[in-house]
């Protein structure tokens, strides 16, 4: 009698029945879909905005053949490309600019496992296309900027209290503020400690100088804070591109990752998430004329010349009414049938705007956008990041009401306006960002990646099947057995954590198949060695079962621990064959160890008698 | 069907030195290789721009070479990429001031002077500086692989068998960015991945000769060390042989099927096994025995498996 311990039989039998569950999805494929996100970054909640879409859809015949709200965002999938981009077309014409759309794939499984929470895995970037950037974070520049902002405050603090310094030097380690008496420089420390507490002062064995350092902490604290801040900035660009399963990370100290699946117009979107733009709101100076300004480049007292959309020089005054960092959003709409920007300002910028077009009913007002591009300069053969600033008065208009909070910008295209829209809403970097690498795989390539990355795996298994059929006869189809739950069990792993597939994650899966089958070679050669010293075959399943434990268990864990390694160091694509790999090297010890073992006791396990075991 | 109906009672340690040897030649002239032919690396490790187009019917690659030499790029490799119709263009490094979509923009403008129905399949445009950084990480994690693995068979076995482990280990790299130097292949991240496996692959084999060894020092007692070396290895040389091949024919799949993208990561693998079948058969144990282990080395670690620990 050789009976695997019942319980453990269940456990394999409960846990297989799990991941055929979870892995389910799987088998569906995916199908082009569109998902729809609401551009101020809100979530549809009911389906009122659902019913609109396919009510529309329905009209021109283009219904999709699921339509559902999922976290928030409208998915309709579709039969095929055409269909999908000519409905994506037709919501557009029928809602403009109602909604974020993007082109996807979603997966064909039917609904009752989107009910449980079950997904299949999804494909990573080199599998069904898409852009992936990196993204340095320039963090001396964002130190270099918070010592700039300190040099400027303790200039303007020193003045209000009417202290006279002798000089303020702001250095690459700090600001050294100097003072022609020591009294003077008694008082001003409290000055200073009044303006960052956080700054560590220190003052010069004469006492006349006071020496203003960040310490490390404070350092990497700041640089920390630079990069969360380009994170969320840079998330905010991507979330109004409305890309779906776009992710942005932090990659090593001072990197950001950005993948963008499925988007394939890499120009258009570096430029949308390398630019910074704002506004600011000026009145029109009646102190001059704007084409003498130009003529003699100098702008009259209190006035600042400018172009606008056509070249034409425009007088603005100095003074600045609403400024980009009062605005809160910014939305494209149409204002009498005409493209326009909608435009809504925080408490502060709205009692400026009341009391501005209070005063000021019936003159002018211009809208200056101001757009920065970081490039990078050579300067003295060093990296210097500068700041393009493009400045453009894009639209004047007469103050015809009163408002506040809440005004338009019009004079645009739909596109400019729509881009204006997506560039004030992402708000401003913190600190300077350039792309270190950028990838793009067409989605030709990445089908054809998936085509042939799943090809290789079916002509390897079968392959590996026949093989192992032939050389084990019954138990080479135990081994084939168990193999399939092994890469069912991996692949309901990936699905459950929600990792990417990626192309190196299938040559790992196939990697994952072509080892474990190892485990079960040990087990079934033992068991051959045990009958030919002439053991009963009872007493040789045992045997082989116990012996080549011990090796199965050592030969597996070291290759766990370069599988651990490989994950700890790689990035992208090599983590996901890491993952894999280690993954595989568990599900391998299980269905190997407890699945075989079950099969076996199965079949051979209640015999009494066994007169040749075919193996 | 058995390939081996006998355990076979071939002397393998007895060629051992021999075998040291040819390894130490495989080792030198894989560095040969890798300086005199240079290793082929990606724009992944060397910073640069690649770009896979598709043309619509043969490429014409010279007209590719001198459609992209005025537009100003002259230090450009062109060749062939899977097919005749698809090419794949490799620059330099970019300079400071270039950003990495102008250039790619100017790429793509020049093949359609060549092509207008071209399509553009893939860009990578990879600073030198990532590229730096992930020669110096594939280095790290291999170092910290081999400690670790060290440390593990040390402890499992004894630490004679651990430094023949890691030496054989050692060993199979070589060979696999040897063959790589050799026939010019592109080195690349995936294959990068691959040779780190091959690592742990080789480890895996080596482990199970051991641990036939382990198990048969308590019972040859009056064999010598090199009689229990051989004879785990001719007991092992079975199961050897049929992992190997069905692991290489899951590997030739992948390397004939898989692609373009997979065929580096199925040569290096192709490679590594072969290699590792070697290296854990006649490097890993001739190591251990030439430092010495004999029966006294694993008698006190003699251990049971308690029938209760299987799963």
């Amino acid at each position: 009698m050789n009976r695997y311990p019942l319980w453990k039989s269940l456990l394999f039998a409960g846990v297989m029945v799990l991941a055929l569950l979870v892995a389910l999805p799987n088998l569906f494929g995916q199908a082009p879909a569109l998902q729809l996100s609401r551009k101020d970054g809100e979530l549809f909640t009911g389906t009122t905005a659902l019913n609109q879409v396919t009510a529309t859809l329905a009209r021109e015949h283009l219904d999709p053949d699921v339509a559902f709200v999922q976290a928030g965002r409208i998915i309709l999938r579709f039969k095929d490309v055409p269909t999908q981009l000519r409905a994506r077309d037709a919501i557009d014409a029928a809602a403009p600019d109602s909604y974020a759309i993007a082109t996807t794939l979603t997966s064909r499984a039917p609904q009752w496992t989107r009910t449980l929470g079950l997904k299949p895995m999804s494909l990573g970037l080199d599998l069904r296309g898409g852009i992936y950037l990196v993204y340095e974070v320039d963090v001396e520049g964002a130190v270099k900027q918070t010592l700039q902002r300190l040099d400027r405050d303790y200039r303007l603090a020193l003045r209000e209290k009417k202290l006279a310094y002798e000089s303020i030097d702001g250095g690459a380690g700090g600001v050294d503020v100097t003072f022609k008496d020591g009294a003077t420089a008694a008082a001003a420390q409290k000055v200073l400690e009044a303006v960052d507490s956080n700054v560590t002062l220190i003052g010069s064995p004469d006492g006349l100088t006071i020496h203003a350092t960040l310490s490390p902490a404070q350092v990497k604290q700041r640089q920390d804070f630079a990069i969360q801040q380009n994170i969320t900035a840079l998330g905010n660009r991507v979330n109004a591109l409305g890309v779906s399963e776009a992710s942005v990370q932090r990659q090593g100290a001072n990197r950001i990752a950005v993948q963008l699946p499925g988007v394939q117009d890499a120009s258009e979107v570096i430029r949308l998430l390398g630019k910074t733009a704002t506004l600011e709101v000026r009145l029109v100076s009646d102190a001059g004329n704007a084409m003498e300004a130009q003529a003699t480049g100098h702008a009259p007292l209190g006035t600042k010349l400018y172009k606008d959309r056509n070249g034409r020089p425009v007088l603005l005054k100095r003074d600045v009414v609403v400024t980009g960092e009062q605005l809160t959003d910014a939305t494209s709409s149409y204002q009498n049938g005409e493209p326009a920007v909608s435009v809504r300002l925080d408490a502060r910028g709205g009692d400026e705007m009341l009391r501005t077009t209070q005063e000021n009913l019936g003159k002018p007002m211009g809208i200056v956008f101001i757009e920065k591009e970081r490039q990078l300069r050579d300067q003295d053969g060093q990296k210097v990041a500068v700041d393009v600033t493009k400045e453009q008065v894009i639209s004047v208009a007469t103050i015809h009401g009163v408002f506040s909070s809440q005004f338009q910008i019009t004079g645009l295209t739909a596109r400019e306006g729509q881009e204006l829209a997506k560039l004030l809403r992402a708000g401003a970097l913190a600190a300077p960002v350039y792309i270190v690498e950028q990838r793009l795989i067409g989605p030709s390539l990445g089908q054809d990646n998936i085509d042939k990355g799943i090809r290789a795996l079916e002509i390897g298994s079968i392959a590996l099947f026949i093989f192992m059929a032939v050389y084990y006869s019954l138990f080479g189809f135990v081994a084939n057995f168990v193999l399939l739950c092994n890469v069912v069990l991996l692949a309901a792993f990936l699905s459950l954590v929600g990792a990417a597939l990626t192309l190196p994650g299938i040559a790992g899966i196939m990697l994952t198949v072509g080892m474990a089958v190892d485990a079960n070679i040990l087990i079934y050669e033992r068991i051959r060695e045990e009958l030919r010293l002439g053991v009963t075959p009872h007493a040789a399943i045992k045997a082989g079962f116990e012996k080549a434990f011990s090796a199965i268990g050592d030969a597996n864990v070291t290759t766990l621990i370069a599988g651990v390694v490989l994950w700890s160091f790689g990035t992208g694509p090599i983590k996901g064959f890491a993952v894999v790999l280690s993954v595989g090297i568990l599900t391998t010890l299980f269905t190997a160890l407890m699945g075989s073992r079950t099969v076996i006791g199965l079949f051979w396990g209640d015999k009494t008698t066994i007169k040749r075991l075919p193996v | 069907m058995e390939f081996f109906h006998s355990v076979p009672r071939y002397r393998f340690m007895a060629v051992r030195k021999i075998c040291y040897v040819l390894s130490a030649l495989i080792i030198v002239g894989s560095i040969a290789a890798e300086a005199i032919h240079g290793l082929n690396l990606a724009v992944d490790f060397t910073g640069g721009v690649v770009i896979e187009a598709a043309y619509t019917g043969t490429a014409d690659l010279d007209g590719t070479r001198s459609a992209l030499k005025s537009a100003g790029y002259s230090e450009v490799t062109v060749q062939n990429f899977g097919s005749s119709k698809d090419v794949l263009v490799r620059l330099p490094p970019l300079g400071e001031r270039e950003s990495p979509n102008a250039v790619t923009a100017k790429v793509e403008t020049a093949l359609q002077t060549v092509d207008p129905g071209v399509q553009i399949r893939r860009t990578e445009v990879v600073g030198p500086q990532v590229g730096r950084e992930l020669v110096v990480k594939g280095m790290q994690a291999m170092a910290i692989t081999v400690l670790l693995i060290l440390l593990y068979i040390a402890m499992r076995f004894r630490w004679k068998f651990g430094v023949g482990a890691v030496l054989a280990t050692l060993h199979d790299p070589f060979v696999v960015v040897g063959v790589f130097a050799l026939t010019g292949m592109t080195f690349d991240l995936t294959v990068l991945a691959a040779v780190l496996a091959v690592i742990g692959y080789s480890i895996n084999e080596t482990v199970v000769v051991f641990d036939r060894v382990r198990e048969l020092f308590p019972v040859m007692r009056q064999e010598t060390p090199e009689q229990v070396f051989d004879r785990a290895i001719n007991e092992t040389l079975s199961r050897t042989v049929i992992t190997k091949v069905a692991t290489l024919i899951v590997v030739v799949a992948l390397y004939l099927f898989g692609g373009e993208s997979l065929r580096g990561f199925g040569l290096a693998l192709i490679v590594g096994i072969i290699a590792v079948t070697y290296s854990s058969m006649f490097v890993a144990s001739g190591v251990a025995l030439d430092l010495g282990s004999s029966h006294r080395d694993l008698m006190p670690s003699e251990r049971k498996a308690p029938i209760d620990d299987l799963p």
